[in-house]
């Protein structure tokens, strides 16, 4: 089942998105990764991933445009956004969910928090499929 | 000449004149007033050389040498005063609506009307004669030219009457010219412009004639002084004789003095025409530039005449145009004819119009405004009466030149004839000299000190004139008055061994000075005496402040005030007057009463048109005044100064306050920028370390959680942590760094270093990095370069920071990076250049500055921390010196820094 579910990582950090890919793949999903945000849109175009795990700080375009993008377009409003960030204060969370995101996790990040919060998403993604 | 072409010249020259004029006072009502020029003013000035500078000059310097420069060295040392003088006088005329010196002197001492009469009449009795030279040498320059032609009408048809036509038609001119609208300042910007005009065209006629005697008839300046040196009479010209020449200088160069200031048309133009007193400083050394240029000439055409016609067969003061008739250079002498011909006119123009104004304010008017009858005949029309006064009294003045003319100037020169005005005149002296700068001075002074001066003048140097036209015996000037010695007109109490103006000036301006002195300090003042007293020496603390008449106290009514006001300015005009009047003082305008303000402002504005004293005279009719005794009159000024100064510290204190309030502001702005800046900061700092410390929980969680991943997997995943950890250390230690940095704690621990030495180890430790990337390294050394004091350790750090980030930003196989140094004159500069993705213009800058790079979003994240540039940077300078990007997108980048070593 899971399978089905494609994951798109973003991130510029190389070991983050290491650290990332190898848990998603572990959880059994779909992974595709992108080293910025205009790479993010153009794998999303094609792929329409279900989740998205999202770096807000990224040269050319930022998690905060993806996100609005995915969240104001009919066909892809329905891709569950988690950010992930280092921007922890308050006001970059409010600004997140403004933008549409589903969920709001801060680096640093405990890996077994973080996968069971996607599978929880997971889960609405396939039941949601499913009905 | 033929007559009739002379007598067309001379008119279509007025005709231009008065095109000139109709032409400026056009232009001032499109807005551009020509008077607003400092060179009109400048020129308009020198109306004071008139037919007696034109032709006389070259006549006084034939009889007694260099003498006639006096009354051009005069003026010249006096220019500088006038920044003193002047100035104040101009501004207290301004202030209180002065238009003639008699209105000033009359003014000064109470606004008394008798003092505004005797000045009237001694400028009346001073200038005529002065005015009536003119009329003589337009009539003997006509008379000179026609003549020449060996036309005999001209004898026939003018003879015995020619001056008087002149005389007419300048009359009628003048009218037209002076008294064509009746305003309350008196200015006349039409008159002074064609006065300007004027004063161009004589400079230009009297140079003309000089160049060409000097140069054309003779062989230059060399060859006339040459030749006239040979003859041993002409020696005189250049030398002075004897000591009472030499005193007599003196007394000249005073008297000119006093009469560039003090002539009626000089106070014309000077002063009431004056429209800028900034005006005064470009006419300080252009008038004397003016007076110079029309002297130059003087003494060789003076020697060329006298070399020229030996025999005395021509009149010295008609040498300007003998001479050009002599060689028959018809355009030429015409050419003179109009250069005399405009000198005397302008002085004519200005002079009577001066006078008229006089004649009218002071003379006439206050006589008519103490009568009822002759007031009640002309309600309504006042100013009509005014002007029909004052073109009465023009054509009165120049009759009675004309008078003076045919029956007494005729023996005597131009020069002497002016000078005796001159004397006249210098009369004032004290009474407005004392008046600016003596508060004491007082209306009995001026009047006694005036009244003797003027007789004293009159019996010296006027007395015996008369005598020589045969009016009284001769047995006065042999004999003395009455037969006694003393009294004798050339040698007053046996003063000997001076000439008769010297004379004349010395006993008539001591006693002057002495009455003045005397009585102003032997009796009271009036309060109207002494407010004005101080109105006028304190002028500059007045003038833009006090209104006068806060010393006024009494009752009028506003409806009289009005009519007062319409009988001289209409009633429309006046209704709009006084709603100015009331709105900018926010008076109260349904009220009866007038207020002091309104009635003081109606004064002020009746004084420009018929002078203070009727002014006064005219107020005092519709007002119930009431004394104010002295001691009042000074309290009241006091406070009014009193309030001026606080007023004035009470401004200071809140220019300073307001001050202080920016100042704060600006420091408050800064410490919120900066609180800014380091609230940023250590966000990104924050930020900076959570990237690395993510990374190394993640992966060590990972490792931790899956006991069974594959070994080279959980050896990547590990070293990765070690990597990171390593990242955080340095982050950490370059945080610390740039603090001690920007703190100023970081010190510099210095030794003898070579630059090439450093870049060489640096190039050691990166060549790992540069080699796993297949770069080309070049280093290009200078080996001139001298060893300087640094920190060796520090500089390392920047040039690994730069070479680190070339590598950086270099693609691997195609990268190529030049490190070079330069040494040019003390400085050493060290560069390294890529051939990257280089850097937007927009950040060349801002790359310098901490986490730059981190917090703008746009360009591509670095693999650093975003410090080691702002470190670098701070490094650089701590050594003085100084870093910097030159870049293009696309094409590279190349860093340099640049370190003084002298």
């Amino acid at each position: 089942m899971k399978e089905l579910i494609k994951v798109l990582i973003v991130d510029d950090e190389p070991s983050i998105l290491m650290s990332l890919e190898f848990l998603m793949k572990k959880e059994g999903y779909q992974v595709f990764i992108a080293r910025d945000g205009s790479e993010a849109m153009d794998i999303i175009e094609k792929e329409v991933p279900s989740i998205i795990l999202l770096d807000i700080m990224m040269p050319n375009v930022d998690g905060y445009e993806v996100c609005y993008h995915v969240k104001n377009s009919l066909r892809f409003e329905h891709i569950k956004v988690i950010f992930l960030s280092a921007k922890n204060k308050e006001i970059d969370m409010e600004k997140g969910y403004s933008v549409g995101a589903d969920l709001y996790v801060t680096k640093p990040f405990s890996t077994r928090t973080l996968v069971a919060k996607v599978n929880a998403l997971a889960i609405n993604v396939v039941s949601g499929s499913a009905s | 000449m033929n007559s009739v072409v002379l007598i067309m010249v001379s008119l279509l020259y007025l005709a231009f004149l008065f095109g000139v004029a109709y032409w400026a006072e056009k232009q001032s009502e499109k807005g551009k007033s020509l008077v607003t020029n400092p060179y009109i003013y400048a020129l308009s000035l020198a109306v004071y050389c008139t037919a007696w500078t034109f032709f006389g000059s070259v006549g006084r310097a034939v009889t007694n040498g260099i003498e006639f420069l006096a009354v051009f060295v005069g003026p010249t040392i006096m220019m500088p005063l006038w920044w003193l003088v002047l100035r104040k006088i101009i501004r207290i005329c301004k202030v209180q609506r002065i238009t003639s010196i008699a209105d000033f002197i009359s003014s000064r001492y109470g606004k008394n009307a008798t003092l505004g009469v005797l000045v009237t009449l001694i400028c009346i009795l001073g200038v005529l004669p002065y005015i009536a030279i003119q009329l003589k040498a337009i009539s003997s320059s006509f008379l000179i030219v026609a003549h020449s032609s060996g036309d005999q009408n001209a004898d026939n048809l003018f003879w015995g009457d020619l001056a008087f036509y002149i005389a007419v038609v300048l009359s009628v001119f003048t009218i037209i010219f002076g008294t064509r609208k009746i305003d309350s300042t008196e200015r006349h910007e039409g008159m002074v412009t064609a006065i300007a005009a004027e004063s161009i065209v004589k400079l230009a006629a009297f140079l003309a004639t000089g160049i060409f005697v000097t140069y054309i008839v003779f062989d230059g300046f060399g060859d006339i002084f040459q030749r006239a040196s040979l003859v041993p009479e002409l020696r005189k010209t250049f030398v002075f004789n004897n000591d009472s020449d030499a005193s007599g200088w003196v007394w000249h160069i005073f008297l000119s003095m006093t009469a560039i200031m003090f002539l009626p048309r000089q106070f014309q133009v000077a002063v009431v025409e004056n429209v800028n007193e900034k005006h005064l400083n470009k006419a300080m050394w252009l008038f004397p530039l003016y007076l110079l240029l029309i002297n130059i000439f003087v003494i060789p055409t003076a020697l060329g005449g006298e070399l020229l016609f030996t025999n005395n067969t021509v009149n010295p003061d008609n040498y300007v145009l003998a001479i050009p008739l002599k060689f028959n250079q018809k355009i030429l002498t015409l050419f003179t004819y109009i250069g005399g011909f405009s000198a005397a006119t302008s002085m004519i123009i200005v002079e009577t119009i001066a006078l008229s104004v006089m004649v009218s304010n002071n003379l006439v008017m206050p006589v008519v405004l103490k009568n009822k009858k002759i007031q009640d005949h002309f309600q309504g029309n006042l100013s009509g009466l005014v002007n029909n006064i004052r073109r009465t009294s023009i054509a009165l003045i120049l009759l009675l030149a004309y008078l003076y003319y045919k029956t007494i100037a005729e023996h005597y020169s131009l020069v002497s004839i002016g000078m005796v005005s001159f004397t006249a005149v210098a009369q004032f002296t004290p009474a407005i000299i004392g008046g600016i700068f003596w508060k004491t001075g007082n209306r009995k002074g001026a009047l006694i000190g005036l009244i003797a001066g003027s007789i004293v003048w009159f019996y010296t140097l006027v007395l015996p004139s008369i005598v020589g036209a045969g009016f009284f015996p001769q047995s006065i000037i042999d004999h003395g008055l009455f037969g006694m010695e003393f009294l004798k007109p050339f040698s007053l109490f046996g003063l000997q061994g001076m000439d008769n103006i010297s004379h004349g000036l010395f006993w008539s301006l001591l006693i002057n000075v002495g009455c003045y002195l005397y009585f102003s300090m032997n009796s009271p003042v009036s309060s109207i005496e002494h407010n004005q007293a101080v109105i006028f020496v304190d002028i500059f603390q007045y003038s833009e402040q006090l209104e006068p008449s806060a010393i006024w106290r009494g009752t009028a009514y506003v409806r009289d005030i009005k009519i007062l006001l319409s009988n001289f300015f209409g009633e429309k005009r006046s209704e709009k007057v006084l709603r100015l009047f009331a709105q900018k003082h926010g008076l109260n305008t349904k009220s009866d009463r007038a207020d002091p303000k309104l009635v003081g402002y109606v004064e002020k504005l009746l004084a420009g048109v018929v002078g203070t004293a009727s002014a006064r005279i005219m107020i005092s009719s519709v007002s119930k005044e009431e004394k104010i005794s002295t001691e009042e009159v000074i309290s009241i000024l006091k406070s009014s100064q009193e309030l001026l100064s606080a007023n004035k510290s009470l401004r200071k204190k809140s220019v300073e306050l307001e001050k202080a309030t920016s100042e704060l502001k600006d420091a408050n702005e800064i410490l919120k920028r900066t609180d800014k800046l380091k609230d940023d900061f250590l966000s990104t700092v924050a930020h900076e370390i959570r990237t690395p410390l993510t990374s190394i929980r993640a992966l060590s969680e990972i490792v931790y959680d899956n006991p069974d991943m594959e070994p080279e997997e959980r050896e990547h995943f590990l070293g990765t942590v070690v990597k990171e950890s390593d990242r955080l250390g340095r982050l950490i230690n370059q945080v610390l760094d740039l603090e001690k940095y920007e703190s100023g704690k970081q010190k510099l621990d210095k030794e003898e270093v070579d630059i090439q030495d450093i870049i060489k180890d640096v190039i050691d430790t990166l060549h790992q990095q540069v080699k796993e990337k297949s770069i080309k390294l070049v280093f290009i050394p200078d080996r001139f370069a001298p060893r300087f004091e640094a920190d060796r350790d520090k500089l390392m750090q920047v040039v690994v920071n730069l070479l680190s980030n070339a590598i950086k930003y270099c693609e691997p196989q195609k990268g190529e990076i030049i490190i070079a140094t330069h040494y040019v004159e003390g400085c050493i500069y060290t560069s390294v250049q890529d051939n990257g993705s280089g850097i937007d213009k927009r950040f060349q800058r801002l790359i310098f500055d901490k986490f730059f790079q981190a917090e703008d979003q746009t360009i591509k994240k670095p693999k650093g921390s975003g410090l080691g540039l702002a470190i670098s940077k701070k490094i650089i300078e701590l050594h003085n010196g100084q870093i910097w990007v030159e870049s293009e997108v696309g094409s590279g980048s190349k860093f340099t820094f640049m370190i003084s070593v002298v």
